[in-house]
């Protein structure tokens, strides 16, 4: 095999022209066409995507290489399991490469709970016509036609042949250098027939988890490499008025470089760039900054234009403004969230190094293709001269899109002519990372004397528009999301608004049934809209032992209270329960969690459980204590002994329920569990205690109302 | 370029005993043992999580004992048996809880993984039966971000299983 470096990434090159066989021997190809994004968006299509595809070798392996990447949430093994499933291989005999520039598909990004409906449709889909032409070959080798064989155990078969002759897919294709492209017509195995996908597995990679072995950016360390450091301003917003770089670079062994708005420097060791860092003399120019104190009055006064997720959303229906006259029932409420970070457990990391006149950054990143559309601009090279490859990264939870540190690390070693990694310290993480956008939301309901609701409106500000549409039936709605100027850097988050916004939205639910004395369950059964969310929420009710009674008014004498909230985003049915208890001392204890989830077929059981409780305890955070707390431009809790996430301590039961329906889509699993575990807790807290919490985090000194 | 001069030679140098092996280190104040292990000694299963003891990515075992390496420095170390998540599987034979997490499936993006493992390995060693809460009060200082708690609890009871009932480790 091939060892030489490439000059064009596959993706910029047609799907028939690329050096598949120099790079990963003869065989053959199977290539399903990209759909590129559109000049307006997705378009009808769907959402834009470089295809897949699969290449089976002599060995008898298949290589298949998706734009998508694994960061922690167990897709690697999850895809791997469909080609082995289209391709009737074992697991390990698939080899899956993800997110590598230079060799996969091009990919928007591992955003949105898109690997399960996108990516593993696509190498369902290219593994399956793979699957086809292998037949195709082997009925030809068998001088039979190809209805008259099978594809099993990595071989093709003549089908109830007494002595059966097969062939293995690694001799089908020795000394082949074809390329095929998948029909359009290919219709992918059925997931009520599959045998390994949907069946318990082992994850990839685990023995290297267990042993210390598998490399993360973080670890990555070649001869000469220099550790880098951005020198940042003191406060948000601060402008750079001079610079002098002479101290730093009198220490030995030191880079330090001044380009356009990045100060950064390199050394040796970390000890020696730290040093640099602090020797670098700044002038910096702070503008005023608000404080937390002031910021929902800042949001409500700063609306923005938005972009991307957080375009400006003006949904109606019917007409909200008459009911709020006549209706009997209303309420006015609103609702906040703080801004949180996403804390990976691997800070972010890069390391770049120049060949000649091309880059190669290995980094965590959730958008390698973005990553070096980044770069490209950045750097003012051409694309096919920057080549991403993410290594097995530590977590992001929609924290890692950016590519400032790897444009920092790419223009010092280039400065240096060495390899140079920078890596995020904790406090560099929490203060230099962009968090979780703040929420502001306004709802107010028009209902019946019944409860009945007849109209709804739903004023999002800031936090974008993910879950803000109710899944009930209300004959009046009007959704709005209002992009604001934020203060503090924000962006993408697992479930990003969606969290907030069904915080808001089944809170408010809680409230109505309140109001009107229904049992909150029943409720909300009344008005979804949605059979299967419906049928979550059933699910979850029965094996919780929800006993049907109106929301308490006034607390209970046992201090223990049970709330629900159930939610419908990005595909993904959940509902959750939360059991909670309020001591004497008014500390507050969650002491179960139930989460039902439904998201069509489920390809890899045991990891989507993983997920479910993952976002279970992920929430708990969220939910109960975390914020980030700043003023006049600065965090002021930029540490884990400051800022207080889940902990052993911390974590009740959690009874996870998985609906599998292989009639269904497959959908993601890594988002959506969030999203109804902080309103299902505050809920609980109102049966607790009779008193409504609605910002969250609900409890920051762990004391209920 | 020329070469990065680093003045090392100025430094006095110590024995570290890690995982059976002998290596010589520069001693310097600025340099805690996480650092020496990770980027001089290349075994970068340690990790950084926080450099404030607050996370446990950085466990590793003084003399069978989990410390967090970032909050120790080197010349601690210095004379005591230190064990990373490298040193502690027997050849090709896991620990009991290295066995454990895989068969609990106990982590997502592994990053914290190493830390847990030598901090419940620790544990195990000192009180082989642990309670639930014993297993938590003693794990309480190791973060996971993916939110693994709950199996990571399972495993480490996997192992307390396996390993008193006197099950020799697989693989």
């Amino acid at each position: 095999m091939s060892t030489k470096a490439l000059t064009v990434p596959f993706d910029l090159l047609p799907p028939t022209g690329r050096p598949y066989f120099d790079r990963f021997g003869d065989g053959l190809v199977v290539v399903l066409a990209a759909q590129r994004p559109g000049p307006s968006g997705w378009g009808a299509g769907g959402p834009p995507h470089g295809g897949a595809w699969i290449h089976l070798g002599e060995d008898g392996k298949a290589r298949a290489f998706t734009g998508k990447v694994e960061v922690g949430q167990g897709t690697r093994t999850a895809l791997s399991l469909v080609v082995a499933e289209e391709l009737r291989l074992p697991l390990s005999s698939v080899e899956l490469t993800m997110g590598d520039t230079d060799v996969c598909p091009w990919d928007m990004g591992t955003f949105g709970s898109r690997s399960m409906p996108d990516a593993a449709q696509h190498l369902r889909v290219t593994g399956t016509a793979a699957r086809s032409l292998l037949s195709a070959l082997g009925a030809a080798r068998f001088g039979v036609p190809t209805s008259a064989v099978e594809a099993a155990d990595g071989a093709i078969r003549v089908r109830g042949a007494a002595s059966v002759p097969s062939v293995g897919y690694g001799e089908l294709v020795r000394g082949l250098r074809r390329v095929e492209m998948v029909p359009s017509d290919t219709r992918p195995s059925p997931a009520s027939e599959w045998t390994r996908a949907g069946h318990p597995a082992r994850d990839v990679g685990a023995e290297d988890v267990v042993t210390g072995h598998r490399r993360y950016t973080s670890d990555l360390h070649p001869d000469g490499m220099l550790f880098g450091k951005i020198v940042y301003p003191p406060t948000y917003g601060a402008q750079l008025r001079h610079v002098d770089l002479a101290p730093a670079r009198a220490i030995p062994g030191v880079v330090a470089i001044h380009e356009g708005d990045l100060v950064a420097v390199a050394a040796p060791t970390l000890p020696a760039a730290l040093a640099a860092v602090k020797a670098v003399r700044t002038e910096w120019v702070s503008t005023p900054q608000p404080s937390e104190a002031e910021i929902v009055q800042y949001l409500r006064a700063h609306p923005a234009e938005g972009e991307d997720f957080w375009d400006v959303v003006h949904d109606e229906s019917g007409s909200v403004e008459a009911e709020w006259a006549t209706a009997p029932v209303s309420l006015r409420e609103t609702y906040t969230s703080a801004y949180i970070v996403h804390g990976p457990m691997e800070t972010h990391a890069v390391l770049a190094a120049w060949e000649g006149d091309r880059v190669t950054v290995w980094m965590g990143t959730q958008t390698p293709f973005r990553a070096r559309d980044a770069l490209s601009d950045a750097l003012g090279v051409p694309p096919a001269r920057v080549h991403i490859i993410v290594p097995p990264t530590g977590s992001g939870f929609g924290g890692k899109h950016a590519a400032q540190l790897a444009v920092a690390a790419a223009r010092l070693a280039k400065a240096a002519g060495r390899p140079v990694r920078i890596a995020f310290s904790r406090e560099e993480e929490f203060t230099q990372a962009y968090f979780r956008p703040m929420a502001v939301i306004d709802v107010r309901s028009a209902a019946a004397t019944d409860g009945t609701l007849s109209a709804w409106e739903f004023h999002v500000l800031n936090a974008g528009s993910a879950a803000a549409r109710p899944p009930y039936r209300i004959p009046n709605q009007r959704v709005d999301n209002q992009p604001t100027d934020s203060p503090l850097a924000q962006g993408s988050y697992r479930a990003l608004a969606a969290t907030a916004n069904n915080f808001a939205r089944e809170s408010h639910m809680d409230e109505l049934a309140s109001r009107v004395s229904a049992d909150p369950v029943a409720y909300r059964l009344r008005h979804l809209a949605d059979d299967r969310l419906a049928d979550v929420l059933r699910a979850v009710a029965a094996h919780a032992g929800w006993e049907p009674r109106p929301s308490a008014a006034s607390g209970r004498s046992d201090g223990r209270g049970r709330g629900i909230a159930v939610g419908l985003e990005k595909g993904g049915r959940v509902a959750t329960f939360a059991e909670v208890e309020v001591g004497a001392d008014r500390r507050l204890e969650v002491v179960r969690l139930v989460s039902g989830y439904e998201c069509g077929a489920i390809v890899h059981p045991s990891n989507l459980r993983n997920q479910v409780e993952g976002a279970a305890v992920m929430a708990l955070g969220g939910a109960l204590y975390e914020a980030v707390h700043f003023e006049a431009g600065r965090v002021l809790n930029p540490r884990f002994s400051q800022y207080r996430v889940p902990r052993f301590r911390d974590i009740p039961p959690i009874e996870v329920l998985l609906l599998d329906r292989p009639d269904l889509p497959s959908q993601g699993g890594g988002e959506t569990p969030l999203i109804a575990v902080a309103p299902a807790i505050a809920n609980a807290i109102f049966d607790a205690t009779g008193r409504r919490l609605r910002s969250l985090p609900l409890t920051p000194d762990g004391i209920a109302p | 370029m020329s070469a990065p001069t680093v003045s090392a030679r100025t430094r006095p140098v110590v024995r570290l005993k890690v995982n059976g092996t002998e290596h010589a280190v520069a001693l310097d104040p600025d340099r805690n043992l996480l650092y020496v292990l990770r980027e001089e000694l290349g075994l970068t299963g340690t990790k950084y999580g926080c450099g404030e003891g607050e996370c446990g990515a950085c466990k590793v075992m003084l003399d069978g004992v989990a410390v967090r390496a970032c909050q120790t420095p080197v010349g601690e170390a210095v004379g005591h048996a230190i064990t990373t998540i490298e040193g502690l599987a027997r050849g090709e034979h896991l620990h009991p809880v290295q066995q454990a997490f895989i068969d609990a499936g106990a982590f997502q993006c592994g990053f914290c993984t190493p830390g847990m493992i030598i901090a419940a390995a620790a544990l195990l060693a000192r009180n082989p039966t642990p309670t639930d809460a014993e297993v938590r009060a003693s794990l309480d200082g190791n973060l996971c971000r993916c939110g693994g708690y709950l199996r990571i609890l399972d495993a480490v009871q996997r192992a307390a299983h396996s390993t008193v009932a006197g099950g020799t480790p697989t693989t």
